[in-house]
């Protein structure tokens, strides 16, 4: 187990084993998110008091899902970073910020789309889209600390204080609903209780969300590839990679 | 675990439970200043201010809207079941806007005591079903409140005591989550 953990921190090791898993991560990927956009969007029924415009929903929750996500996963791999001074952690942390951030973009442009039928406005400051909008200066914050050092590796430490520091906005952000009057209504799936969604669907919704995971994995892989290059450039093994090219 | 790891280990511990004791305790001072809306309960016990634009929430009480013939100005009155608030609007209606939906009015209160919203806003509950299972819950509560009104209590009625938030989904919403 150690000897496998260690084999996969040496960046050529990596280079060549996330070559191969891209592939496996990207194709289900495609499948799960085209099966899920047509289940969502053509099979699944209206909804009893939204009509079809409920559908944003199959966009709107797994981008919401993923940008919390993929913060949590930048912020245990920054940890992982200062504390083992892992090159690959900082790799993997500077690899999930910006699909972060993009994915917290997505979830806030669809959510003000579907609050300006349903609710009225495209925007309005309550406590969980506040917190979202606070998620998305985080990645923002952490992309821009990085990319203001000189030095790569002080660049990597600062941002992954802040990256941590920044986790305490992911449970607030879960439980603003609860805590707080907010205009976005609580919790469908992700509680205790049964989910408020029938079968046919909250089927559909579960694709996407999966098939969203993969999406991520397989991104981030093909990003860290980059980051492994870049910050390894003029090692004796990338020039090995350039001559069988 | 070597020694400069472990000290670095603690340090990030420590900076994590630091930060979310520091932030939970700011969030529980400034609870009362952080209130996105005034439930009714709140806007009669609590006051409010009187020159500032504040946001009232709850539901909209059944028969109270009145739409005043020649204009768009709407007259409505908001509940959460223990006080109600009146409310003047004038404009476009959210779509999901009727009585017993939840709504969120931003405006200011004015000399006569009527709530005069700039903004209305409704919300919706965190249930999404097809229209059939709506009507057969629909169907199947109104089949309990008259065995109830028979004299067979055997289903719990209401949802007193909850709050705003949770009361937003009532109306369908409460046949929803099968009380």
């Amino acid at each position: 187990m150690w000897l496998w953990f260690h084999k996969l921190g040496s960046p050529p090791y990596f280079y060549r084993t996330a070559g191969r898993l891209i592939p496996w991560f990207a194709i289900p990927a495609v499948l799960l998110l085209v099966a899920g956009t047509v289940g969502g969007l053509a099979i699944a029924p209206s909804d009893y008091e939204q009509g079809d415009g409920f559908r944003i929903i199959y966009v709107h929750v797994p981008s919401a899902y993923l940008a919390m996500f993929g913060y949590v996963a930048m912020a245990i791999a920054a940890a992982i970073g200062l504390i083992w001074r892992m090159k690959l952690a900082f790799a993997f942390a500077a690899a999930c910020a910006p699909i972060g951030a993009a994915f917290t973009f997505l979830c806030l442009a669809t959510g003000s789309l579907w609050g300006k039928p349903m609710w009225g406005v495209w925007w309005d400051w309550d406590g969980r889209m506040t917190s979202m909008l606070v998620l998305l200066f985080l990645y923002l914050g952490v992309i821009a600390l990085r990319g203001a050092f000189d030095d790569a590796a002080k660049g990597d430490r600062a941002a992954a204080l802040l990256a941590i520091v920044g986790v305490v906005n992911i449970p607030i952000i879960k439980f603003s609903v609860d805590w707080w009057n907010t205009l976005h209504q609580p919790a469908t799936i992700s509680k205790l209780s049964a989910p408020s969604m029938t079968m046919d669907m909250l089927g559909w919704l579960l694709i996407m969300i999966v098939g969203y995971m993969l999406f991520f994995a397989a991104v981030v892989t093909l990003r860290l590839r980059g980051e492994v290059l870049l910050r390894e450039r003029g090692a004796r093994w990338i020039r090995g990679l350039d001559s069988r090219a | 675990m070597t020694p400069t790891r472990k000290r670095r280990l603690v340090m990030v511990t420590a900076l994590v439970a630091g930060v979310g004791l520091a932030t939970t305790l700011a969030l529980r001072a400034f609870q009362e200043n952080m209130l996105y809306f005034y439930s009714p309960t709140e806007f009669v016990e609590l006051g409010v201010p009187e020159e500032r634009t504040i946001r009232v929430g709850g539901l909209v009480a059944d028969g109270s809207v009145r739409r005043m013939p020649g204009s768009m100005t709407i007259e409505f009155q908001v509940t959460d079941h223990a006080y109600a608030v009146p409310v003047s609007y004038t404009g476009v209606l959210p779509d999901l806007f009727r009585e017993g939906q939840g709504v969120v009015a931003r405006g200011r209160i004015s000399d006569n005591g009527v709530f005069v919203a700039e903004n209305l806003m409704a919300k919706h509950d965190e249930n999404y079903m097809p229209p059939e299972v709506a009507q057969a819950l629909h169907a199947g509560k109104m089949r309990a409140i008259e065995r109830a009104q028979q004299g067979f209590p055997n289903e719990p009625e209401g949802n007193s005591g909850t709050t705003v938030a949770d009361d937003s989904a009532a109306a369908d919403g409460s046949a929803a989550r099968g009380y």
